[in-house]
């Protein structure tokens, strides 16, 4: 025991399951790992983990599924992707149903920890990748300037401001695409690093309940493939 | 849903032409319609005019029904398909003084051969400009890419004017219901023009009768026929398409294996010789990785694209990390075509991947450009030790100026930021060509 939060890895590649493993042991609690989607579901509701590994592309609707299916059950755990593939349209789906985070499979043992304890206090973990992509897609919408007449082809959003990154938070998007740490960001721009988590969060907020259309037509490609 | 700005080829519309008129319009639009000198299309009014005040009727009919050439644009399906039918009636009435005209100079012809004769002029119209001009959406629509750039749809963007074409848009409208619906519409009303010329003719000529007798006997058979090989034709149709799939599955199955031949197993074989070498190997693996998943995004350029900004970093990347030895991760946020100051831009990137590589410790190198508003950043950052720009080494001077120096001559900036202990990042930054 670490006293850390409590980790369930979920991927179907026995050999990737015990390479995560060794990388965490020591670092964060291991509560058991799962193959399936169907394993998976269940090891949540029994073992009620803090954290979910999850990998993206698995048989059976892969992650996304997983998290649909552990949000019907009620009081799902808080959900990390981790995944081999680094397509826009795999990360906002994943993203878009409810993960707090996405990490790339080449991420070093202590980098992993450090994003699965981010992902327990609530923190969104956004790999450079992820944060590219999300500057792709709010792009053309200057911001905050165009929340009176911008937001007109996406009609379906409730509020406005969910289609468009503040000037902060697209600085502190740029910031962690050219690869600088939260704390880093919180130096660079003389802010607290409690304030960069708070504007990533937004940022994560907006990703999944916006309407911009980059981001549904991402997620719809996704599902398809599926 | 926006409606997409027009991706349209300008659809030939009849329209009355108000600017060269003499009175309505309607032969002035006529003629630049179809081409042709105004005075043409004139004189047949007016000889149909005189054919029986045929001319005159047919002149005020057109001029309540055309739309004046300056007409607000209206939505593209829409003015297309209008455009087909406004065609066609213009053609039957151009038939329609023809005839008229020849019997006006007493070349007889009988009303029974007068009207379906223009029925069936305005019938082939309808149908052939749909098969000959084009009209065919199935036919012209090259194969939609597997994947448009994020952002490639200029739906969403229509409202920025700060967005210009910073990616291809779609090259082409996909088929939309309505438009299939427009055509489906189009090509029925052609056949029914056709079909009611002939049996207008018939009736006229009282062969309608006979007509009848020779379709029933003709329906009969063919009903007797299509029982009797019915399952055959059937299993003829599924076998093709089987055999067409097979033939479409066996291509693909062929052109992965080829491909995994020349790539992952050629790597594979490379990674077992070197397999002494953790270096090599992980440099191998990150390669593979890499070409891997551009080929599974099927990112390639076409032949003709310009080339892009994103790909040639990518590139420029790919190249250090196999010199080197060291991982650079490039992420890019919209895209350029790539003139003399953009490759001047990739080359002074690269070297400071190269600068990043050698001296940032073995860190990841991390590139990010980004080409949106009126210029092109692009950052190269390593986590390595750093130094105080006060005692740059010397070697590392030149490459100074051939960061700094380049994106000078190019009418850009380079930055060189470090601090010992803090890393080192370039930043470079080229103010975009708005050609």
């Amino acid at each position: 025991m670490t006293g850390g939060p409590r980790v369930l890895i979920v991927d179907d590649h026995q050999l990737f399951r015990a390479g995560v493993r060794s990388e965490l042991e020591g670092r964060v609690d291991i509560a058991g790992d799962a193959a399936t989607v169907e394993d998976a579901v269940r090891d949540i509701a029994r073992l009620a983990p803090d954290v979910v590994l999850l990998d993206v592309h698995m048989p059976d609707g892969g992650g996304v599924e997983v998290i649909r299916r552990a949000a019907a059950q009620g009081d799902p755990p808080r959900f990390l992707a981790l995944s081999v593939s680094d397509a826009a349209e795999d990360v906002i789906a994943v993203i878009r149903a409810g993960a707090r985070g996405y990490v790339t499979k080449s991420i070093s043992g202590e980098e992993l920890a450090d994003a699965v304890r981010r992902v327990h206090e609530g923190d969104a973990v956004f790999s450079p990748k992820l944060a590219g992509f999300v500057l792709d897609a709010f792009a053309g919408a200057p911001a905050g300037a165009a929340l009176a007449g911008g937001a007109g082809d996406h009609g379906t959003s409730d509020d406005p401001a969910l289609d468009h990154l503040t000037p902060r938070e697209r600085e502190v998007l740029r910031h962690l695409a050219r690869g600088y740490l939260y704390k880093e960001i919180a130096l660079r721009l003389g802010i607290s690093t409690k304030t960069v988590e708070a504007h990533v969060s937004a940022v994560l907020r907006k990703l999944q309940l916006s309407n911009r259309h980059e981001l549904s037509r991402w997620a719809v490609e996704r599902r398809l493939v599926e | 849903m926006a409606t997409s700005p027009a991706p349209t080829r300008p659809g030939p519309v009849l329209r009355r032409d108000v600017e060269h008129r003499m009175l309505g319009g309607v032969c002035a639009g006529l003629a630049r319609h179809i081409g042709i000198d105004p005075i043409i299309v004139r004189v047949a009014f007016v000889a149909a005019a005189t054919a029986g005040g045929v001319g005159v009727a047919v002149y005020l009919l057109a001029w309540v029904f055309l739309p004046a050439g300056d007409a607000p644009a209206t939505p593209v399906w829409l003015r297309t398909s209008r455009g087909t039918i406004e065609i066609a009636v213009g053609i039957a009435f151009l038939a329609l003084s023809v005839l008229l005209t020849f019997r006006a100079f007493g070349l007889l012809f009988s009303d029974v051969i007068v009207w379906p004769l223009v029925l069936v002029a305005a019938g082939a119209a309808l149908l052939w400009r749909q098969w000959l001009g084009g009209g065919l959406p199935g036919g012209t629509v090259p194969r939609a890419p597997e994947r448009t750039a994020p952002g490639g749809d200029t739906g969403a963007r229509a409202a920025d004017a700060s967005a210009p074409a910073k990616r291809p848009a779609l090259p082409v409208a996909p088929v939309t219901p309505a438009g299939r619906a427009a055509l489906v519409s189009r090509t029925s009303l052609g056949v029914a023009l056709v079909i009611a010329a002939g049996i207008a003719f018939l009736s006229a000529t009282g062969s309608l009768s006979a007509a009848r007798d020779v379709v029933l006997s003709v329906l009969v058979v063919a009903v007797v026929l299509s029982v009797i090989f019915f399952p055959w034709v059937l299993r003829l149709v599924r076998s093709l398409t089987e055999e067409r799939a097979q033939r479409i599955r066996s291509q693909e199955r062929a052109e992965m294996a080829a491909h995994l031949h020349d790539s992952v197993l050629q790597t594979l074989a490379l990674v077992q010789q070197r397999s002494d070498d953790p270096r090599a190997v992980a440099a191998l693996a990150r390669r593979q990785e890499r070409e891997l998943r551009a080929w599974l995004s099927r990112r390639a350029p076409s032949a003709g694209d310009p080339p892009q900004l994103a790909a040639a970093l990518e590139t420029a990347a790919s190249e250090v990390e196999r010199d080197h030895g060291v991982a650079v991760e490039v992420v890019a946020v919209g895209d350029a075509d790539l003139d003399a100051p953009g490759e001047a831009l990739v080359a002074a990137a690269r070297e400071a991947m190269v600068n990043a590589a050698k001296f940032g410790g073995g860190s990841t190198v991390d590139v990010y450009a980004e080409a949106l508003d009126g210029e092109i950043q692009v950052y190269v950052r390593d986590r390595g030790p750093g130094f105080s720009p006060d005692d740059l080494p010397a070697d590392r001077r030149g490459v100074r100026e051939s960061i700094v120096g380049r994106m000078a001559r190019h009418g850009g900036k380079g930055e060189i930021h470090s601090a010992p202990g803090a890393g080192t990042e370039v930043e470079l930054t080229l103010p975009r060509s708005t050609a």
